[in-house]
């Protein structure tokens, strides 16, 4: 456990250096979300109807892309060969490494939702703390399993193509459930779907175990 | 040899006799006539498709757990014989569906998450082609295999939870609670000749596949004695028989 701190904090002191990798993915996450408002006309009655669709899949997009460089960054100076020498499990580095995407992805969810709500003209006022629970949830699960394949996408060509084409299909039921339990809260009565909530927990739960009997497998030499 | 050429005989014969009784032995469905009979193939495929993931499920698992190389050649040709066995069933499904509810495609359930399950294998394939070494592609493979076959159950929930709802024409559409006695005869006829074509394709793909390795293997080797080599007469004849 201290150990994935130890990876955790490595992680964090590398990105917020640059803050590169943050950056990015807010604004291509802005740019589907500006896109989206072409396509699709949003006017308030539909926006409640498209827009979390529409904010889930842009995450799931922005996502894909940022997930990329978990393990890829490793590759070029093999640091990942000098993690592994550590005295430490390999799940310490994966969980350092989910941790810290999280942490990623939840910061720029923070500034995403509300810009969101801004330009699609819905009220977050109410809704925030149930809004947050699904955000976690449904984050943790992208993180995931998204840290497990950017790990397998490391070491193949065309990595950043492949990562997206590996993840997207397996992240529909986390998609559908995260649209659904968003959609429930910004209906005009906002309730939140409890079933949904437990099916992205239970997601969560499948993957985080998987990942954790396999990531020996997953790093291994 | 000769078993090998026989066994295909045998199962070339077999299909070609379940495909006669589809056509016509079976008797005429009540309200969707002729085009009914594309349900013995349809459903015939699936069930082969089902068995052929789960082989390549089990040897991932099996591969991780022993190492050994031939779980990982019989892996993967099990996701390409199910990832053939998943396109026929794609292409028959609407086939049928057209006629008989009128539409291609619905968003159905079941259609949803065999859709997904195709993507997935095809991502799997995709993965496979793309990493050079030997043993990471085996491992890394094996692990998104098992990462797909657990995410399958869950599609299947989520979409069942989501569109329950609406009605559901696939429900109508299935052979319903009572077959007729010939027909269920010609459909376990269909099974088995499809089940067996999925087998004798499966095994000779996976020796295709250890074939492979083999070869993978002694070019390999001459390759490193062509680098030993470099100075001596010996090298272009060697380069030669990489190519």
């Amino acid at each position: 456990m201290r150990a994935a701190a130890i990876v955790l904090a490595k992680e964090l002191r590398l990105e917020f250096r640059t803050r590169e990798l943050l950056t990015a993915t807010v604004i291509f996450a802005l740019v589907v979300v500006v896109l989206f408002s072409f396509a699709f006309d949003p006017t308030a009655a539909e926006s409640r109807r498209y827009g979390p669709g529409l904010l889930w899949i842009a995450f799931l997009f922005a996502g894909s892309l940022m997930l990329n460089p978990s393990f890829a960054r490793e590759q070029n100076n093999e640091t990942l060969d000098a993690l592994r020498m550590a005295p430490i499990s390999n799940f310490a580095i994966l969980l350092g490494k989910i941790l810290a995407n999280f942490i990623f992805m939840s910061l720029a969810e923070v500034i995403l939702v509300p810009v969101f709500a801004v330009l699609y003209n819905l009220s977050l006022a109410g809704i925030v703390w149930r809004l947050i629970l699904v955000l976690v949830l449904g984050t943790l699960g992208l993180t995931v399993t998204g840290t497990v394949f950017s790990a397998i996408s490391a070491h193949a060509r065309m990595r950043e193509l492949l990562l997206p084409l590996l993840l997207l299909p397996l992240l529909t039921p986390l998609l559908i459930a995260a649209v659904e339990s968003t959609a429930s809260l910004f209906a005009e009565q906002p309730a939140l779907d409890r079933t949904w909530l437990a099916f992205l927990a239970g997601f969560d739960i499948v993957f985080l175990t998987a990942s954790w009997l396999l990531c020996d497998h997953l790093l291994e030499e | 040899m000769k078993a090998r050429f026989a066994i295909t005989a045998l199962v070339a014969l077999l299909i070609f006799c379940a495909g006669y009784a589809a056509l016509f032995i079976a008797p005429d469905e009540a309200t969707m006539h002729a085009v009914q009979r594309i349900f013995y193939f349809h459903v015939a495929s699936w069930n082969a498709m089902f068995c052929a993931f789960f082989v390549a499920c089990y040897a991932s698992v099996a591969y991780l757990v022993t190492g050994k190389r031939k779980w990982d050649a019989l892996g993967v040709s099990g996701v390409e014989v199910g990832v053939m066995c998943c396109t026929i069933g794609l292409i028959t499904g609407p086939l049928w569906a057209r006629p008989v509810w009128g539409i291609w495609w619905t968003w159905d359930a079941k259609l949803t998450s065999t859709f997904i399950l195709w993507l997935l294998f095809i991502a799997y394939l995709l993965l496979r082609g793309l990493v050079e070494d030997p043993e990471k592609k085996a491992s890394l493979s094996a692990v998104f295999a098992i990462f797909a076959s657990l995410d399958i159950p869950l599609v299947y929930l989520a979409n069942r939870l989501w569109r329950t709802q609406h009605p559901q024409p696939v429900i109508a559409g299935g052979p319903g609670s009572g077959l007729d006695p010939t027909m269920s005869k010609v459909l376990l006829l269909c099974l088995f000749a499809v089940f067996c074509v999925m087998i004798l394709v499966l095994v000779d793909r996976y020796r295709l596949e250890l074939l492979r390795n083999e070869a993978a293997e002694l070019r390999y080797e001459i390759e490193s004695r062509g680098l030993d080599a470099s100075n001596g007469q010996e090298t272009p004849a060697l380069q030669k028989g990489a190519q």
